[in-house]
C-alpha cells in the first residue's frame, strides 16, 4: 500500500468534511425551488403561478414567528384576492409542537411542515424567522430574516404592492 | 519504523473520522437552546449576587454576556 497517497485521499477527506456543513443560501434573484419537490406535509395550494408568494419559515420555539402570524393573517386578508399567497413552511422537528403552537395563533394562510428539514436547508436561512417575497415567475425578490414588528409589516406591505402592480 | 508509520496513519483516520462527527446547530434546530433553562439571565436574582462577588473582587462590572446560547431569533 502506497502511504503517500493514502495520506493524500486521508487528507482530501478531511477538507471534504469540513464544507459539508457550509450552506449557500437563496438570495434575490433566485429561482425558488419547486415547493412540491420536497414531500412537505399538510396541503399546498394547487398552483403557485402567476401569484405573489411570501415562503416563510417558522417554529413554535420561536418568539418572533409567534408575532409574524397576526401580520400574516392580515397581509393575507388584505391582498389574497389580488393573488399574494402565504405559505408557512413549519420547521419543528415534533408534529405536536406545531399542532399546539397553532390551536394558540390561529393561521388563516397555509401552513405545511417541511419534517425532513430539506426545504429550509435548501434555502440555508440564518435566522428565525426568515421569508422570501417571490414575485409571479416564482424568483425570489425581497428577503426577510426577523420579524421586527411593525418595521417588517410595513416592508412587507411595500414589497407586495410593488409585484402585484402590472 | 514501518509500524511507527502505521499508527500515525491509523491515529490520523481516526481523528478524521472523528472530525466529520462535528456539526453545527443550524439556525432551524435551535429548539433546545431556545429553552427558557437555557437563557443565562432566567436568574435575576443569582445574577444580582454574581455581580455583586465580581465587583467586589474585580472592581469591575458587566462583560458576561455570552454568545451561541438562546432562540437566536431576529
Amino acid at each position: 500500500m502506497n502511504t503517500s497517497r493514502l495520506r493524500k485521499i486521508i487528507l482530501a477527506s478531511l477538507l471534504a468534511a469540513t464544507f459539508v456543513t457550509a450552506h449557500a443560501a437563496l438570495k434575490v434573484g433566485d429561482s425558488f425551488p419547486d415547493l412540491a419537490g420536497f414531500k412537505l406535509e399538510g396541503k399546498l395550494p394547487d398552483s403557485l403561478k402567476g401569484k405573489v408568494v411570501i415562503v416563510d419559515f417558522w417554529a413554535s420555539w420561536c418568539g418572533p414567528c409567534k408575532e409574524s402570524f397576526p401580520a400574516m393573517n392580515e397581509l393575507q386578508k388584505k391582498y389574497g384576492d389580488q393573488a399574494l399567497v402565504i405559505v408557512a413552511v413549519n420547521v419543528d422537528e415534533e408534529k405536536s409542537d406545531m399542532q399546539d403552537f397553532l390551536k394558540d395563533n390561529a393561521a388563516k394562510f397555509t401552513v405545511v411542515r417541511d419534517a425532513k428539514q430539506a426545504l429550509v436547508a435548501v434555502a440555508g436561512i440564518q435566522t428565525m424567522p426568515s421569508s422570501f417575497v417571490l414575485d409571479d415567475t416564482g424568483k425570489v425578490r425581497f428577503v426577510h430574516t426577523g420579524f421586527h414588528g411593525a418595521e417588517t409589516r410595513k416592508e412587507y406591505e411595500q414589497q407586495i404592492q410593488s409585484l402585484l402592480k402590472p | 519504523m514501518r509500524g511507527k508509520q502505521f499508527m500515525s496513519l491509523v491515529l490520523l483516520s481516526v481523528i478524521a473520522g472523528g472530525l466529520t462527527g462535528c456539526d453545527s446547530v443550524q439556525p432551524w434546530q435551535r429548539k433546545t437552546l431556545a429553552d427558557y433553562t437555557m437563557r443565562a439571565d432566567r436568574d435575576p436574582i443569582g445574577d444580582g449576587i454574581r455581580d455583586h462577588v465580581f465587583f467586589s473582587r474585580e472592581m469591575a462590572t458587566g462583560g458576561e454576556g455570552v454568545g451561541g446560547g438562546g432562540c437566536g431569533c431576529n
